[in-house]
């Protein structure tokens, strides 16, 4: 147990020269691992930085890398799109212009087709404007037209009312014409005074002198002159409707029976015969026997006669007196000439026969000569 | 003697109902005596007088009862309660002609006031009566019976039927024919008043050949019996297109213009109204009119006459100018519408502005061009007062607003728009901004287009 023992007294030993040293060494320890750790931390920072730079640089230098590799990569590939797209437009733009080609040939043909149908079928423009005119002149000749018509008429009215104005003063005229002057008496128309006479003057002396008018007695259609006698105008003896009395006494004085009176101064009138026919008399004889034949006629359509049926054959006048200007007048014109501006009536002579009164005063007269005793 | 002094009695009686039958007669053409008259019970002293012996003062008394009937209804209605009438119908048939006239100039009195008094005497079976009356030799009685007739088919469609169940049209259509004027101007009345209800009476008197007839007497130069024709005609031609058709078929174009030149304020104011009542049907109608110088006549027509004559004129040319746009383009070429124009100034009355007023919208209301026209003459200032004015009635009113509208809707004349802008009410502003916006776009858009020269199809 001795080196046991010296072992562990050396170690003791050791441990106390350890203890003894150990605070310097502590301190020291401390020192020169601090300085040594400020060392440390300066080269280790440093070496840091490098590295890090170093590491950066590399680590950009991959990413450089990176990017070169993905942009190429990218490159193709958006290429490869754009190409599909581009094919894509061409197509469509190939497209849209094909369309319009079409839209504008559909165009021309729509616009000239419809231009044509509607010029031809709904509405031609030149038509209605002719219409139109056709029209304005229309109106403009009726409104010429209208305007004559009322220029007509009021030149009518005028004339009637100058008229009418003239037939009253030649009535009045013809009323006053007594006023009219004589050798001796001037009248108040044609005063000494006067240079010439006043116009009243002179139409005075062109008119006749006025009838007193006669009230006028509305007769039937047929008077006939027996009845001409029975009037009834106030001046003659007047009718009263009630009868006078039957026993009336008789006037005193020198006057005759009433009644003879009255079958005197009613007598009928026994006109001649030449007096009592009408004088066309036998004209109106023809007439009432045409009627009376027309009255009982069953058609109006008068037979022919058989004779005439082949006579249908169109006159044809001679050559010589027919031209084609018309009838030639040497026939009728020159040899007769007829004028009628100078005729005095419109109405032809008429062919009268009267009867004659031979008969008329046949025991009527008051001689005895010739009667049978 | 005493027999004498009996026969004088009865001789004073028969002068003093004379005296007084003639005296009442004369009293009651005077209105103010009518009311006394009525007061001393002047009815049922007439009424034994029209049973009397003597012919005359039945005649007279027949005369004196139609003159007081003739003043109110409240008479009327006396004569019919008093049963004058079977009395009066009984010796219608029977009695000379004066009497005939005189109780024709009853029923007419009495069938004029009231549809029921009309009916009354179609009750006591006059009508038949009458119908004999019209064939009488005497004008007079025809006269009176034709007048008794157009009075009583005057106020509506079944008494217009009754009268024409009894047979009176054909003879009217006879009397149409006679020479004396007043008969023919009586009998174109009566034909006129029984043709006015509807359509199938119209075809009644057309079938009876009166268009004929009617049409021929357009030419003769009384004013009266022209008044009497157009009405008439215009009566027929109102109701359909076929009767308006055989109407113009009867050859009245161009005759009826002259009747627009005549001096009569009525003959020119049934004449318009005739044509009116032909060109409102059909545009083929118009057409004919149009071609017959119709249009220029009535624009004359229009420019010579004032007031409610004008209004049958201006009614036809808004007709016209309705049915189509030719037509209206023809109306403009013919001084049309300067002459609507002034009427629409110048008239006081209301619903001739608005007949004015509606036939420049139907004239302008067709294409650009129809509403330049209408607008050049400075008319919608004019409707737009009248639109605005506080005073015009409704109906003048509303015809305005349309009018306005429907052309300002077709209107592309800008001068004429600007007015507008200033003084318009919101609700035709907008219009206005909406014909401003149509008129300026294309402008805007020719400067900006796109590169191809272009327009952009979508604004």
């Amino acid at each position: 147990m001795g080196k046991n023992g010296t072992r562990r007294a050396e170690a003791m030993a050791t441990l106390a020269r350890l203890q003894a040293r150990s605070t310097i060494l502590e301190h020291q320890y401390y020192f020169r691992n601090s300085v040594v750790d400020v060392f440390r931390k300066k080269e280790n920072d440093a070496a840091v930085k490098i590295q890090s730079w170093f590491r950066g640089c590399q680590v950009r230098a991959y990413i450089r890398y990176l990017h070169r590799v993905a942009i190429i990569i990218q490159k193709w590939w958006r290429s490869y799109l754009g190409r599909q797209h581009y094919q894509l437009i061409v197509k469509l733009a190939y497209y849209t212009m094909k369309m319009n080609l079409y839209n504008a040939m559909a165009v021309r043909i729509q616009k000239r087709w419809r231009g044509y149908k509607v010029r031809k079928y709904c509405f031609n423009y030149y038509y209605l404007k002719e219409y139109l005119r056709a029209v304005s002149e229309a109106n403009d000749a009726i409104r010429e037209a209208l305007d004559e018509f009322a220029d007509m008429q009021e030149r009518e009215e005028k004339k009637a009312t100058l008229e009418r104005e003239e037939k009253k003063r030649d009535y009045q005229a013809r009323k006053m014409h007594y006023l009219l002057s004589t050798k001796q008496i001037p009248g108040i128309y044609n005063s000494p005074f006067r240079k010439d006479p006043d116009p009243w003057e002179l139409r005075l002396q062109k008119a006749k002198p006025l009838t007193r008018q006669r009230p006028r007695v509305t007769q039937e259609h047929s008077v006939s002159l027996s009845d001409w006698l029975a009037c009834r105008s106030a001046r003659s003896f007047p009718q009263s409707e009630v009868l006078p009395p039957i026993d009336r006494k008789q006037c005193q004085g020198p006057f005759r029976d009433i009644t003879e009176v009255l079958e005197q101064r009613y007598r009928p009138l026994e006109p001649t015969l030449r007096v009592a026919e009408p004088i066309n008399e036998l004209k109106e004889a023809r007439e009432e026997f045409r009627r009376q034949e027309w009255m009982r006629n069953v058609n109006d359509k008068m037979f022919l006669p058989f004779s005439s049926y082949h006579k249908n054959k169109k006159y044809i006048p001679s050559m010589h007196s027919s031209s084609k200007y018309g009838p030639d007048s040497y026939g009728c014109q020159h040899f007769r000439d007829e004028n009628p501006k100078k005729w005095i009536c419109d109405k032809d002579f008429q062919t009268v026969l009267p009867s004659f009164d031979l008969f008329s005063k046949y025991g009527k007269s008051y001689s005895k000569a010739g009667q049978i005793v | 003697m005493s027999q004498r002094q009996v026969l004088q009695v009865f001789e004073q009686y028969q002068k003093a109902r004379t005296q007084f039958v003639q005296m009442v007669a004369e009293l009651a053409t005077r209105p103010q005596n009518i009311e006394t008259l009525q007061n001393a019970g002047v009815m049922s002293l007439l009424r034994p007088l029209l049973l009397d012996v003597v012919p005359t003062i039945q005649q007279t008394a027949a005369l004196a009862l139609g003159r007081l009937a003739n003043y109110n209804d409240e008479l009327a209605e006396a004569v019919v309660k008093g049963d004058i009438l079977p009395q009066l119908v009984y010796s219608l048939a029977e009695q000379n002609r004066f009497y005939k006239k005189a109780a024709a100039f009853v029923l007419r009195a009495v069938g004029k006031h009231s549809p029921q008094l009309a009916q009354a005497i179609i009750d006591c079976g006059a009508l038949d009566t009458l119908v004999i009356c019209l064939e009488d030799f005497d004008p007079g009685v025809k006269e009176a019976a034709a007048w008794a007739l157009g009075y009583i088919a005057r106020h509506n469609a079944e008494l217009s039927q009754a009268v024409v169940d009894a047979g009176a049209v054909p003879l009217l259509v006879l009397c149409i024919q006679e020479p004396e004027i007043a008969l023919r101007r009586i009998a174109a009345s009566a034909l006129s008043d029984i043709s006015k209800h509807s359509p199938e009476l119209a075809q009644t008197v057309v079938d009876a050949g009166a268009t004929a007839h009617l049409a021929q007497m357009i030419l003769n130069p009384d004013a009266k019996l022209k008044r009497q024709i157009l009405s008439a005609l215009s009566q027929i031609a109102k109701h359909s297109i076929d009767l308006a058709e055989m109407v113009v078929e009867a050859e009245i174009f161009p005759v009826v213009l002259t009747c627009l030149k005549d001096k009569d304020e009525y003959v020119k104011k049934n004449a318009s109204t005739l044509i009116r009542e032909i060109a409102k049907h059909t545009p083929e109608l118009s057409q004919l009119i149009v071609n017959a110088g119709g249009v220029a006549a009535v624009i004359d027509c229009i420019g010579s006459c004032k007031g409610n004559i004008r209004l049958p004129g201006i009614m036809m040319l808004g007709y016209v100018a309705a049915h189509s746009a030719n037509l209206a383009m023809v109306v403009i070429i013919s001084k049309g519408v300067p002459q609507l124009s002034v009427c629409l100034s110048e008239e006081p009355e209301d619903h001739i502005k608005a007949a004015g007023a509606w036939a420049l919208g139907q004239i302008g209301k067709h294409t650009p061009e129809h509403a330049r026209a209408v607008a050049v003459t400075n008319t919608l200032p004019v409707l737009l007062s009248l639109y605005m004015s506080t005073e015009s009635s409704e109906d003048l009113q509303v015809k305005s607003k349309k009018a306005i509208k429907s052309i300002l809707q077709k209107c592309t004349y800008l001068p004429a728009l600007e007015p507008f802008l200033y003084d318009a009410p919101p609700n035709i502003l907008k219009h206005v901004i909406g014909q401003f916006s149509k008129v300026l776009f294309p402008w805007i858009f020719r400067d900006t287009s796109a590169e191809g020269g272009q327009l952009s199809t979508t604004y």
